[in-house]
């Protein structure tokens, strides 16, 4: 079956039982938003780390589909076909 | 000396813009240090909760990265626990998402398992499971004058909690907003601001607006509090429903620290500033000054503070314990930390060169309360990294 990988960042494996990847099925395209709650269904704190409790990405979470950040596209509406990677990356901030 | 043989010993938790350090002492003189817990996320709030022969330290943790979170510790630091599903999160229909908790408030002795918290967006909450789980308190979130609520240089949060002995007057405070008091245990809430400067607004003094920094109570008269404004200290004695001003003798009205004693009446810290607009010790000279007589007169109290600090001391970057005489602590954003084992008489630093201190709190911890273990035994890492 066709699959979607989301590659998590090292700080955040932790919270996905150590897994640097995170799999679902696909049978045709589904939304980032979709996606990741699919992905992190099992892991809730991880969920909280990437979006608050609005649903909402946090500020400093970016989100790769196809090298683009989603903010650019249409984000967690954008869409991302079977057999595609998504990576997840934290943004460069802080002091 | 060992724990084991030792019948109270204190524990002093510093919140810094980079992490937690947890120090341990007998004599609050020799610190044992642990840390850095939760490195690279922020600590603006700490509860330590000593009731029911448990010390348990709560932590409001942000990143700037991956959010808010409340975390718990029962050992002292030694492991930590983030609920599964959450400590604090905002219901639904609120639409809004919790950015940071200013404040971790545990509840009298005689409500054991109730812990207050204040965060940002502003908004109060109420755990009755020891600060496991928070719900937001509907009152003050639908309040009326949310909408003109606004938001201090830090952010727009309730930041400070006061909730009388009988449980039913809680008082708040907010930038901006003032402050807000519920008669009913935190059903209803009403502004009581009456007396507090806003002198950034067009009418100085509306019925709310005000940017009241923080607010203590005085432990022995039951409906007097004090507030550091921005600009302006006061204090009530109707229970909010009139401040008056005691910032005479002091050498500047401006500050976030207020301080009140655990047990006797009269007694307050502040740590003055020169200006909102000139934010230094006045004169570039550290000093904290204390009332003993409710604000009528104060107390330069500056023994063992350097001759020389431009960092300003935040509203939660400063404590009390409750130990006789009571200690006092406070941090500065410079990453130093001085105590005092006698009122403020003596200070001496205990910590420096850790990041902005945000967060400052003490408890005196009775030996029971750690399990059966000794403080130095349940921090193993103490010596090494504090040494």
């Amino acid at each position: 079956m066709p699959d979607i990988r989301v590659v998590l960042p090292s700080v955040l494996q932790p919270l996905a039982g150590g897994h640097s990847v995170l799999i679902s099925d696909a049978d045709g395209p589904v939304t980032v938003g979709s996606l990741l709650d699919s992905v992190t269904g099992e892991y809730p704190v991880l969920a909280r780390r990437l979006r608050d409790e609005t649903g909402a990405l946090r500020r400093y979470v970016n989100v790769y589909v196809n090298g683009d950040e989603v903010r650019r596209l249409r984000g967690l509406e954008t869409e991302v076909a079977a057999g595609q990677e998504v990576l997840v990356i934290q943004s460069v901030a802080g002091g | 000396m060992g724990g084991m043989t030792t019948a109270e010993s204190f524990v002093l938790a510093i919140g810094t813009k980079k992490g937690l350090w947890l120090a341990t002492s007998q004599d609050r003189r020799q610190w044992s240090f642990s840390g850095p817990h939760f490195l690279m996320s922020e600590i603006p709030s700490i509860g330590i909760d000593t009731r029911a022969g448990r010390t348990r330290i709560m932590v409001g943790v942000r990143s700037e990265h991956w959010g808010p979170t409340v975390a718990h510790s029962d050992d002292l630091g030694a492991t930590w626990t983030e609920p599964e599903q959450g400590a604090i999160a905002f219901p639904e229909d609120a639409g809004a998402a919790v950015e940071r908790i200013w404040q971790i408030y545990p509840d009298a002795e005689s409500r054991p398992g109730v812990v207050w918290a204040g965060a940002e967006p502003i908004s109060v909450w109420k755990s009755t499971d020891g600060g496991e789980h928070f719900e937001l308190n509907r009152g003050l979130w639908d309040h009326p004058h949310r909408s003109d609520w606004g938001a201090g240089y830090g952010g727009a949060a309730a930041h400070s909690i006061v909730v009388n002995p009988a449980g039913d007057n809680v008082h708040v405070a907010m930038s901006t907003g003032g402050v807000y008091r519920s008669l009913d245990g935190g059903t209803s809430w009403e502004a009581r601001n009456k007396g507090i400067s806003a002198y950034f607004m067009p009418d100085p003094n509306p019925e709310f607006g005000q940017c009241v920094h923080k607010i203590a109570a005085d432990a022995a008269v039951d409906g007097r509090l004090y507030a550091q404004n921005h600009h302006g200290v006061y204090r009530t004695d109707d229970n909010g429903e009139n401040w008056e001003s005691i910032a005479e003798g002091l050498p500047a009205d401006f500050g976030f620290v207020m301080l009140t004693h655990p047990r006797r009446e009269g007694t307050a810290w502040v740590v003055p500033l020169k200006a909102d607009g000139e934010r230094i010790p006045p004169d570039g000279k550290l000093a904290v000054h204390r009332t003993d007589d409710a604000g009528a007169t104060w107390k330069r109290l500056d023994s063992g503070l350097p001759e020389h600090e431009y960092n300003s001391v935040l509203r939660d970057a400063a404590a009390v314990d409750s130990a006789e005489p009571a200690g006092v602590y406070f941090g500065t954003r410079g990453g130093t930390v001085f105590a005092s084992a006698d009122e403020g008489e003596t200070f001496a630093e205990v910590a420096s060169h850790l990041p902005d201190v945000l967060c400052v709190r003490s408890a005196v911890i009775a030996g029971a309360g750690l399990n059966g273990t000794s403080a130095e035994a349940a921090v193993p890492e103490a010596a090494a990294q504090g040494a």
